[in-house]
């Protein structure tokens, strides 16, 4: 009699259905918290994965798994400190040229640059911005689902002529002299007296 | 230490008087402990009451299925005990009502991982704050049973009408502080099967165990429905066994409630009862 | 050749853990296995209640294994089965009484002259479990068609794998016009969610609450269908393929039919 008010009143699907779908998902949540080492090397293998592609921090990234109403969804905070490109093993900012610096020579103040006016390249650093990604979780193992990565910084694409290449070619030699003469000025502890400008 | 256990600002809380913390035990597993819990925090929210709910079945959590939050569980007593988060955090507020709180069990802890210190400690705080504290004890007499109790001053005893779990409430019952008067719930009770004289009735039940009688459930398969859906029967208006945890709810409350009705007693088979157990005095 | 040693295990409390040990412990008793039911619930001992021995216990497996007895003193031999023999627990002490190594040496020398050692294992995960599960080279992990129970199970069947103990279910209190009308999961259900292979499907059954009280196994009496039922389960232990109940037979459905009439 109860059971025929209560369907009358209030037709519901089934509730089988419902407890398994339930079940489903809290046991889903339950093995994640009881397997810590599958999390690590869940972990491991996305950070390698996403640093193939950006530069990142390892040890401010968090993964972690949070249970909505529906699914089970995986969170990943990564954060970013540079793109990589393929073909590049600097970092892909173009150095601005150097300014024009008037040379001084005074000999009772010992103020001339340190590098003979040339301005010192120094690695572009985009800022560590973290990356949030939310993958929503299957029961089943699905196949990776693609990764979205935003990265922050430039937006340059590679060069696709030859001329360009031509001139990112000798973008790169400049960049790697003014590494060099960075790396010379920093070995020396005072700034030369006769630092010899150049034009 | 006691830091995260503090009141937030609101001094209102300060002054008013401490809550009501309940343990529900029955020393049997599987007697309807969680559901009761479930249920009788759930009615006495529906009247008006502050509640909150404690899971502390460590490690074999079902509080939090029973009432259909399983999925908001961020943070759970552990975590508050151990200062990973603070109560605020782990205090998840009913889906339906608005004065019941849960404060879930962890699921990948042990029991032993249970301070009885801080226990008790965190039991005080909720008193402050809640008007009841309804204590969801796991099966067994063991740690479980021990971090349960502690800091509670009351107890409900839950036995269904079978031999087993009578003795389990009876030693339940001798193990727990002597100036307690805890009351008792009969659950799952069958009343054809009693007529027959194929199950105990109340009155057999509790010539044992001897206890105040705070309400009487018969068996109704509904209850499983009810948990498939994550929806305790207290609230639903229909259901006899929402009814009888509605009653319980303002016995405890301190209503005047008719003494809940019990069937007449079968007698024979069960005089093996009285040798079993000897009367308690 | 020692006898296996099984614990029947459920991690919930209440699903028929106690029941089922001394029904497929009597149903292999009556088949001539020798088999002995060791109930390892310190505390809360009800093994020999539902046996119906509570009266003629002496010894328990606490003073076996302080040494204040030897094991056959402690043993009680069932007057029904020939064959069938239990271990009490102690009443009065607690599971830490017992570590996990004392209980398995127990357990193993038990098995050096039986057939079948049927471990009942407490409620929970814990200490208790645990020295349970010590003793016991296979499973039979009891739970019910309900949320609770099936979440539990998956605890202990987790626990189980770790341990690389084989293992079977047993479903317990089936309501198959519940099932019908899906307000109760199915068996099919249950095995899915828990990954793991049936062993029997056990029928809510108003009878079993009558046996327990009297403490007579079920089993005593061919006429029930339970009966039948535990004998099946005891055949699929030894090693037999027996096909599963039909629960939707008529008979059954019928006999079913009257358990939720307003009293």
């Amino acid at each position: 009699m109860i059971d025929f008010f209560n369907k009358f009143f209030r037709p519901l699907p089934p509730s089988g259905a419902t407890a398994k779908e339930r079940l489903r998902l809290v046991l889903l949540s339950d093995h994640l918290s009881l397997a810590p080492d599958v999390v690590e090397s869940l972990k491991r293998d996305l950070l390698a994965v996403i640093s193939r592609y950006v530069e990142i921090d390892p040890a401010h990234a968090d993964v972690t798994f949070e249970r909505r109403d529906h699914d089970v969804a995986m969170l990943a905070s990564i954060p970013i400190t540079g793109v990589r490109r393929p073909g590049y093993d600097e970092s892909p900012e173009p150095t601005p040229p150097p300014a024009p610096r008037p040379v001084r020579y005074d000999a009772s103040s010992a103020s001339a640059p340190a590098s003979g006016g040339v301005a010192v390249a120094t690695k572009a650093q985009a800022p560590s911005a973290p990356v949030s990604m939310e993958l929503p979780m299957a029961a089943e193992p699905a196949p990776a689902p693609p990764v979205a990565v935003v990265p922050s910084g430039s937006d340059e694409t590679p060069p696709k002529s030859a001329a360009t290449s031509a001139a990112h070619r000798r973008r790169r030699r400049r960049r790697k002299a003014n590494a060099a003469a960075k790396r010379n000025a920093q070995a020396q502890d005072d700034p030369p007296m006769n630092a010899s400008a150049q034009a | 230490m006691m830091e995260a256990f503090e009141q937030p600002a609101e001094s209102p809380e300060a002054v008013r008087p401490l809550g009501r913390a309940i343990v529900i035990t029955s020393g049997k597993g599987g007697v309807g402990k969680t559901t009761t819990t479930a249920n009788v925090g759930t009615a006495l929210a529906a009247r008006g009451a502050k509640v909150v709910l404690v899971d502390a079945d460590v490690g074999l959590r079902n509080l939090d299925i029973v009432l259909g939050l399983e999925s908001r569980v961020k943070f759970h007593l552990l975590d508050v005990l151990e200062e990973k988060a603070t109560l605020d955090e782990a205090l998840i507020r009913d889906k339906r009502s608005e004065s019941l709180y849960l404060l879930a069990a962890a699921q990948t802890r042990e029991k032993e991982d249970v301070d009885t210190g801080l226990m008790k400690a965190l039991v005080e705080t909720l008193r402050a704050r809640f008007d009841y504290v309804l204590i969801d004890c796991p099966a067994g007499i063991e740690m479980g049973f021990k971090n349960a109790v502690a800091g509670a001053q009351h107890a409900i005893i839950v036995c269904t009408p079978e031999v087993s779990a009578v003795r389990d409430a009876d030693r339940v019952v001798g193990l727990l502080p002597n100036d307690w008067r805890p009351e008792l719930i009969v659950n799952r009770l069958r009343p054809l099967l009693v007529k027959k004289g194929k199950m105990l009735s109340v009155d057999d039940v509790n010539g044992i165990l001897r206890l105040p009688l705070l309400g009487v459930i018969a068996d109704e398969p509904n209850v499983i429905v009810a948990t498939n859906r994550g929806e305790p029967l207290a609230l639903d208006a229909l259901s006899e066994t929402g009814a009888a945890y509605r009653a319980i709810a303002a016995k405890i409350a301190g209503e005047d409630v008719p003494a809940p009705e019990v069937r007449p007693a079968s007698t024979g088979i069960f005089s093996k009862l009285g040798s079993l157990f000897g009367k308690r005095g | 050749m020692s006898g296996r040693r099984i614990v029947v295990t459920s991690g919930k409390g209440g699903v028929g853990k106690t029941t089922t040990t001394v029904n497929v412990g009597a149903a292999l008793a009556k088949r001539g296995h020798r088999v002995v039911l060791v109930d390892t619930d310190i505390g809360l001992r009800n093994l020999d209640l539902v046996l119906g021995v509570e009266k003629r216990i002496v010894f328990d497996i606490v003073e076996v294994i302080e040494g204040r007895c030897q094991l056959r003193q402690a043993l009680i031999k069932d007057k029904r089965f020939e064959s069938l023999s239990m271990l009490p627990a102690a009443q009065t002490r607690e599971k830490e009484a017992v570590t996990e190594e004392q209980m398995k040496a127990v357990i193993v020398e038990l098995a050096e002259s039986a057939d079948f050692v049927l471990i009942d294992c407490p409620a929970g995960i814990e200490h208790g479990f645990r020295s349970a599960v010590a003793g016991a080279s296979e499973a039979i992990v009891v739970t019910t068609p309900e949320v609770s129970a099936i979440r539990d199970a998956d605890r202990v069947v987790g626990k189980l794998h770790a341990l690389r103990m084989p293992m079977r279910v047993i479903v317990n209190r089936v309501r198959p016009d519940m099932v019908r009308s899906g307000e109760m999961m199915s068996v099919d259900d249950v095995c899915d969610i828990l990954s793991a292979e049936l062993l029997g499907i056990v029928p809510d059954d108003e009878e079993v609450i009558d046996t327990t009280n009297r403490g007579e196994p079920i089993v005593l009496d061919d006429s029930k269908r339970l009966a039948t039922i535990y004998d099946k389960i005891a055949r699929r232990l030894g090693g037999e393929l027996v096909p599963f109940s039909n629960l939707d037979e008529p008979g059954f459905f019928g006999r079913l039919k009257t358990l939720w009439k307003v009293g």
